[in-house]
């Protein structure tokens, strides 16, 4: 069960868990903590799914709002606070991506594809917003950009050649296996991470976070070049 | 003393219920009457009395112009959001109604809003459950649908509040329907809830769990039901006496409520009946006869019906499931007994619908289980929780109009998010913040739900204030958001309150259309960023002319910068964004030797009081292509 019982329980004084006391129930303030150290998870990445909705659920039948229906409005507002903060690291959590993407913030990365406040930085000073082409791909996006350019120009003049659609459908099909081959990439990184975690140096993690972070950036990049072809197809 | 009882409603398009739980079952609480169905019907007879229910269809033909039925479909909405539903509902709003204020019925010389004629119907429900139990009843669960928007819900909360009710939840009808299905089956799978009623539709699908009622998605379409078959049967019966008999009877209110009663009548005999014979007795002493078959019935009702596939297929999607694994498919709502509907459901899901309960009960039921959970619980109801989702997306609107979503549709509830944002000029010492609701991209085309300014920020350079938004959605699905400016600490707080009178699209038809408009929203999005891209890499060159590079440039490369440039102001504001980047591309493309130059001096500058022999060229400092590609994918 998550928790540090370095505190004492509001309402009844015994030693209480993180978020409602062992000994009698209550719900407790609310303390900023991450969503790892949350669900009483250190920061690794290689999590049981079942494991992580059972205790999703068993903690909700503890903080959510329902259970607090009657009672008085200060332990209302704790219940609201808890299980809304429950609820969102357990859909950051149970998703591998997210996760991974979390984690990596939490370690200070700054990733292209979430980094809004990238690209307001390089709208305000005109510095450089990059988004690398995955080397290993260079030559497959140049061609298939080269595709797609040719295909909306073939729907402007309500054309499409049989021919390209199925050239663009393998593409994609191509994309979509080296995301999913990704994952698997992914949780070699996880492992790794995890062992770092328990026993690595620094250097170590610092090598497996940049693994990710190129990892998780060539993936968004493919992701949005089938959302390209998608849309191109579908047009 | 004894808990305060806890009612759960159904406050439904058609009809609503009152229900609560008596042992370990729920059972509906009759009206005096003995019916269980309290049509939503409110009327004002000739002393300004309010008739509600039953004894209120009579006056919706006798005097329709101190009637209303329906109320649901306007709920929560401004008066620009109703314009369609007035041309297929008899709703006559209030003469003297205002720009921006909560729409207004106009029955006889009185006028009421939305909220106050539904509060009308509960104020009727409470009367029943207290004439049922021999006591005051003040609290309810009253269920919405799933699909309702923030102020459609706050509109619901609000009828509770002036019917004298404290609403202690919202609950989502397909939701509180599984409650009722699920409550003496302890079974565990995915059940999918096909809920068409009168004006609404919903699709939720759920994993049950040892007691956990989890919705995994939810979607629907608010303006969606056996009313929209009705008003098609009623225009062709118009019709019909028109051409026949060259009788226009469109204006007169009367006439055209008798036909809907007949059609509703016919409508439902359908569903048993292979055929039924229409005879209307017209003003002027003509009849109307005709034959309606069920095939005729089906080929009309058809493109409703169908509308709902695209919800559902959706809900499936998001689900992240297909047909085949949903274990049961439980359907509520009147209309879900039209055969063709549930023909449809069988096709989508491949499997023989459930329809063991009355499909017109299961909502209050569901709510009576919930209300029960609420007081505390019982035996039968100690192992049970619903973990319900938001429907839409919410968002705040950023630079160029575009919606930033903070927190996405089928997020279990209560959820929150935070996100920081900060000034755009010097100085700047408000910022306004402007809450959205729906799948769009651009927030133009979403449900505006408040706007609100923080103020006071301290004066502070463009980009340094840090201000924290946070979003949070409680068990109702109701919203609620706070900001605060982090380096002055400064705190506004906001419930969200309902943008009535602005004119966005039909937030019921968001999701859908943001399915169709996917792309020209992804088109438009790609205009936006291209503009911005164009002016980051002008505002870039006007910085680099004031460097030294610029004048070690020759005459021939900055003219071609200003000729390229001047290309590039020429094409930003046109909605071609493929020619915007292609500018871009070229002016970058002809900065590169500035950029080269700059570069340079940027190095030799760094190296200036260093003596060569410690540095290394190598090292120097690494500044990037001043107008570079700035990529916003």
């Amino acid at each position: 069960m998550p928790g540090d019982a370095t505190s004492t329980c509001w309402s009844c004084g015994t030693m209480r868990a993180a978020h409602f006391c062992s000994s009698c129930g209550k719900v407790q303030p609310p303390v900023p903590a991450d969503y790892f150290t949350f669900f009483g998870l250190p920061r690794k990445l290689q999590i049981d799914g079942s494991q992580l909705e059972k205790e999703f659920y068993a903690l909700n039948r503890k903080l959510h709002p329902d259970v607090y229906a009657s009672a008085p409005a200060q332990e209302r507002a704790w219940s609201l606070e808890q299980s809304s903060l429950l609820n969102d690291a357990y859909r950051t959590l149970k998703d591998p991506i997210r996760r991974t993407e979390y984690l990596l913030r939490l370690e200070g990365v700054e990733l292209e594809e979430q980094s809004k406040a990238a690209t307001e930085k390089a709208r305000a000073t005109g510095e450089i917003k990059k988004q690398v082409v995955p080397p290993d791909l260079l030559e497959e996006v140049f061609e298939l950009n080269m595709q797609l350019e040719e295909l909306r120009a073939q729907k402007k003049v309500g054309e499409d050649d049989p021919a390209l659609l199925e050239e663009l459908g393998k593409a994609k099909l191509f994309l979509e296996e080296k995301s999913e081959g990704m994952m698997a990439e992914l949780q070699t990184y996880w492992k790794d991470w995890d062992r770092g975690v328990d026993s690595g140096t620094e250097e170590s993690l610092r090598k497996t976070r940049d693994q990710m972070v190129d990892l998780i950036n060539r993936r968004n990049y493919i992701r949005n070049l089938v959302r390209d072809v998608n849309e191109v197809l579908e047009s | 003393m004894t808990p305060d009882r806890i009612v759960g409603i159904d406050l439904g398009t058609t009809n609503s219920l009152v229900a609560y739980m008596q042992g370990g079952t729920p059972a509906v609480i009759p009206g005096e009457d003995g019916s269980n169905l309290v049509p939503s019907v409110v009327a004002l007879d000739e002393n300004n009395q309010t008739i509600i229910g039953n004894s209120a269809r009579r006056n919706l033909i006798e005097t329709p112009d101190r009637a209303v039925y329906s109320v649901k479909r306007l709920m929560g909405r401004g008066v620009d959001d109703v314009q369609e539903e007035l041309k297929l509902f008899p709703f006559r709003l209030a003469d003297d109604l205002q720009p921006g204020e909560v729409l207004r019925i106009q029955l006889g010389n009185r006028s009421f809003n939305p909220p106050e004629i539904s509060a009308f119907i509960l104020r009727q429900l409470k009367k029943n459950a207290e004439r049922f139990f021999g006591a005051p009843v003040a609290k309810a669960v009253i269920t919405v649908p799933a699909y309702f928007n923030d102020a459609q819900r706050q509109a619901t909360k609000d009828a509770g509040r002036i019917a004298g009710l404290d609403v202690l939840r919202l609950v989502n009808e397909p939701t509180a329907a599984s409650l009722a299905y699920g409550l003496d089956k302890k079974t565990n799978g995915t059940i999918a809830v096909y809920d068409l009623g009168g004006g609404t539709f919903d699709i939720s699908i759920l994993k049950l769990h040892d007691g956990i009622f989890e919705v995994i998605a939810t979607n629907g379409d608010t303006h969606l039901g056996g009313d929209d078959i009705d008003n098609l049967l009623i225009t062709v019966a118009l019709d019909d006496i028109r051409g026949d008999m060259g009788i226009d009877l469109r204006r007169n209110g009367e006439a055209v409520q008798a036909i809907r009663k007949a059609v509703i009548d016919a409508k439902i005999a359908l569903s048993s009946q292979n055929s039924v014979k229409l005879d209307l007795e017209l003003p002027g002493g003509h009849h109307y006869r005709r034959e309606i078959t069920r095939e005729m019935f089906e080929q009309l009702a058809q493109p409703v019906i169908d509308r709902t596939v695209g919800p559902t297929k959706q809900a499936l999607k998001d689900a992240g499931l297909k047909p085949e694994q949903i274990d049961e498919v439980v359907l509520v709502g009147g209309s879900t007994r039209i055969p063709k509907v549930r023909q449809l459901v069988q096709d989508i899901f491949k499997r023989v619908p459930h329809t063991d309960l009355n499909p017109d009960e299961v909502v209050a039921l569901g709510a009576a289980v919930q209300a029960n959970i609420l007081g505390g619980g019982s035996e039968a109801t100690k192992e049970l929780l619903l973990l319900d989702v938001t429907p839409l997306s919410l968002g705040i609107e950023v630079a160029g109009g575009v919606t930033d979503k903070i927190i996405l549709r089928n997020s279990t509830i209560p959820a929150s998010a935070t996100q920081h944002y900060t000034t755009q000029i010097d100085g700047q010492t408000n910022v306004a913040i402007h809450v959205l609701q729906g799948e769009r991209e651009l927030a133009k085309d979403c449900r505006s739900l408040a706007r609100f300014d923080l103020k006071g920020i301290p004066p502070m350079p463009a980009g340094m204030p840090r201000i924290e938004v946070k979003f949070l959605i409680d068990a109702n699905g109701i919203l609620h958001v706070s900001a605060r400016e982090q380096r002055s600490g400064k705190e506004s707080e906001i419930e969200v309150q309902p943008s009535y009178g602005l004119t966005d699209d039909q937030v019921e038809g968001m999701l859908l259309e943001s399915f169709d408009f996917a792309e020209e929203d992804f088109r438009q999005r790609q205009v936006i960023e291209a503009r911005r891209e164009a002016d980051t890499i002008i505002a870039a060159l006007e910085k680099s002319r004031k460097n030294d590079a610029w004048s070690k440039l020759r005459k021939d490369e900055r003219e071609q910068i200003a000729k390229l440039e001047s290309g590039l102001l020429a094409v930003k504001s046109s909605d071609d964004y493929q020619s915007i980047r292609k500018a871009i591309d070229v002016l970058n493309q002809a900065t590169m030797r500035l950029a080269e130059l700059m570069m340079d001096s940027a190095v030799a500058t760094a190296l200036k009081g260093k003596a060569m022999d410690e540095t290394n060229l190598e090292e120097g400092p690494t500044a990037g292509h001043p107008v570079a590609k700035a990529e916003f994918k």
